[in-house]
């Protein structure tokens, strides 16, 4: 685990029994996992085996059929739990405000509830965009950036929140493997930095193996392993060693 | 059906208890009025003075050859003032700027840009719908009062230059004035405020739940318009029966 553990930044989240069907279609099959306050916890499967339904479930998008979602032993059920923790999510397509330049976008948190002056929120939003490589890019549109751009820009995003709990959905998918390094180290100096507990859904296995503290594997709505890196790539669950493994080969004859 | 009107209620009534938010987001109130008024002035201006000049042109020779010159100005006045105007100037809007909300709102659902506003504690219908209801609500009966004017000039025009109605313009006014009362122009400016909510709501409603991606939002469109114009015309029988009485 990551040395900023220590000021317990993060905060702890345990999923209890989750499930969710859509139309007759059970995509989570009763999920149980723990993650710890300031842990970088990748969970990683196939596409369609329900990883990003997971993640709405996390921020209060989707309503399970069964089971809970607690965050530091509270149901986010209960009253206004999602409100009282500080949580983020960076979407697949970094869910940028097309409409808005990247700097309204990445002040939108601060100004639409009023919590800082004008002159403030532009020196934050400078910041923040600074911290991963965009300054400058305030007055752009997010369809002038690039793939990406525009998710370090909902990184940046959601950094504004001071987040206790951040959730990136595939953050690496649709980027080249330059682009795919830079979010990873994004995302480990962040939770170096901040002890922010960190929950990432991806297929990406480098990305996984690269910047995770434990590694879940998902396969059809049920986890298969839970595990650190090490203990995930030695697991002898044959779907587990099959998705790990997969590669193309180029057949000579 | 019965599922869709039941989540247009919900939407409408969450939508008023968020009214109080409105001087919060008069930035977005301002820029969706400007927007409406931008993209439909001069349409409105065109289709209002030809509708008037039709009325006219179609009621005006019949009451002549009948010796009653003096009702063309009260007819066009009424029936453009009561009816012809909000109803036309309604379906307008929903075509116009109704489909164009239902598609930003269905694109910003779609591409999740409506999920990042949950995550970030931010309100959909405070952000999205607020603003987009009461700039409709006040720019539609606002572009209905000049649509009124201008189908009345385009009707006083027309019956001053068709040698088979023939009226002084000063006359057309006059018998227009003996006819219509205030009360004739508030009720339909009044309608089209009904009708500027119905179109609101069902075209932001539509945004909201769009699925799917480019075809979910072009059926989401589609849907709003062709929705928004059977509500208008159910709308405008059951309003000119409560406001006949």
């Amino acid at each position: 685990m990551n040395q900023a553990n220590s000021n317990l930044h993060g905060v702890g989240v345990q999923v209890r029994g989750l499930q969710k069907s859509f139309g007759g279609q059970r995509v989570l099959k009763g999920l149980d996992f723990d993650v710890q306050p300031g842990e970088i916890f990748v969970i990683m499967g196939p596409s369609g085996s329900g990883k990003s339904v997971l993640l709405k479930h996390l921020v209060g998008l989707e309503e399970p059929d069964a089971g809970d979602i607690l965050i530091q032993g509270e149901s986010i059920r209960s009253g206004d739990v999602l409100s009282k923790y500080r949580l983020a999510m960076v979407f697949q397509s970094g869910g940028l405000l097309n409409s808005l330049t990247v700097g309204e976008n990445v002040g939108l948190y601060l100004s639409e509830h009023r919590l800082k002056p004008p002159e403030e929120i532009a020196r934050i939003v400078n910041e923040k965009l600074e911290v991963v490589g965009l300054a400058g890019t305030q007055e752009k549109m997010p369809s002038e950036l690039s793939g990406g751009m525009r998710k370090r820009a909902a990184i940046a995003r959601a950094l504004v929140i001071e987040p206790q709990l951040i959730l990136y959905d595939e953050p690496t998918s649709e980027l080249d493997p330059l682009s795919a390094v830079i979010i990873a180290e994004e995302i480990v100096s962040l939770n170096q930095r901040t002890g922010v507990t960190s929950l990432v859904v991806s297929h990406d296995r480098e990305l996984a193996f690269g910047v995770a503290d434990r590694v879940a594997v998902i396969h059809e709505g049920r986890i298969l392993t839970i595990g650190t890196p090490e203990q995930v790539r030695q697991c002898a669950e044959p779907l587990v060693r099959e998705f790990l493994s997969a590669g193309f080969k180029r057949n000579s004859s | 059906m019965f599922q869709n009107i039941g989540e247009m209620v919900i939407l409408f009534w969450r939508t008023l208890l968020a009214l109080p938010q409105t001087w919060r987001q008069r930035q977005k109130v301002f820029d969706q009025f400007f927007e409406i008024g931008n993209a439909s002035l001069l349409m409105v201006c065109i289709l209002s003075f030809f509708i008037g000049g039709v009325i006219a042109l179609q009621t005006g020779p019949v009451l002549v050859e009948r010796g009653l010159a003096s009702a063309v100005g009260g007819v066009v006045g009424i029936a453009i003032c009561k009816e012809l105007a909000p109803v036309m100037m309604s379906i307008l809007i929903a075509g116009r700027i109704g489909s164009a909300m239902a598609a930003e709102i269905g694109s910003m659902r779609v591409y999740q840009e409506i999920d990042a506003l949950r995550t970030m504690n931010i309100n959909p219908i405070t952000y999205l719908v607020l603003p987009r209801l009461v700039a409709i609500a006040v720019a539609l009966p606002l572009l209905v009062i000049f649509s009124i004017l201008v189908g009345w000039l385009g009707g006083a025009l027309v019956s001053v230059a068709n040698t088979r109605i023939d009226i002084p313009f000063e006359s057309f006014f006059t018998t227009l004035d003996d006819v219509v009362a205030l009360k004739d122009v508030v009720n339909g400016v009044f309608k089209s405020f009904i009708f500027a909510l119905v179109v609101g709501t069902v075209c932001c409603h539509q945004g909201l739940i769009t699925r799917g991606g480019p075809r979910g939002i072009g059926r989401s469109v589609t849907k709003a318009v062709v929705n928004s114009i059977v509500l208008i015309v159910l709308f405008d029988y059951i309003l000119t029966r409560i406001l006949l009485r």
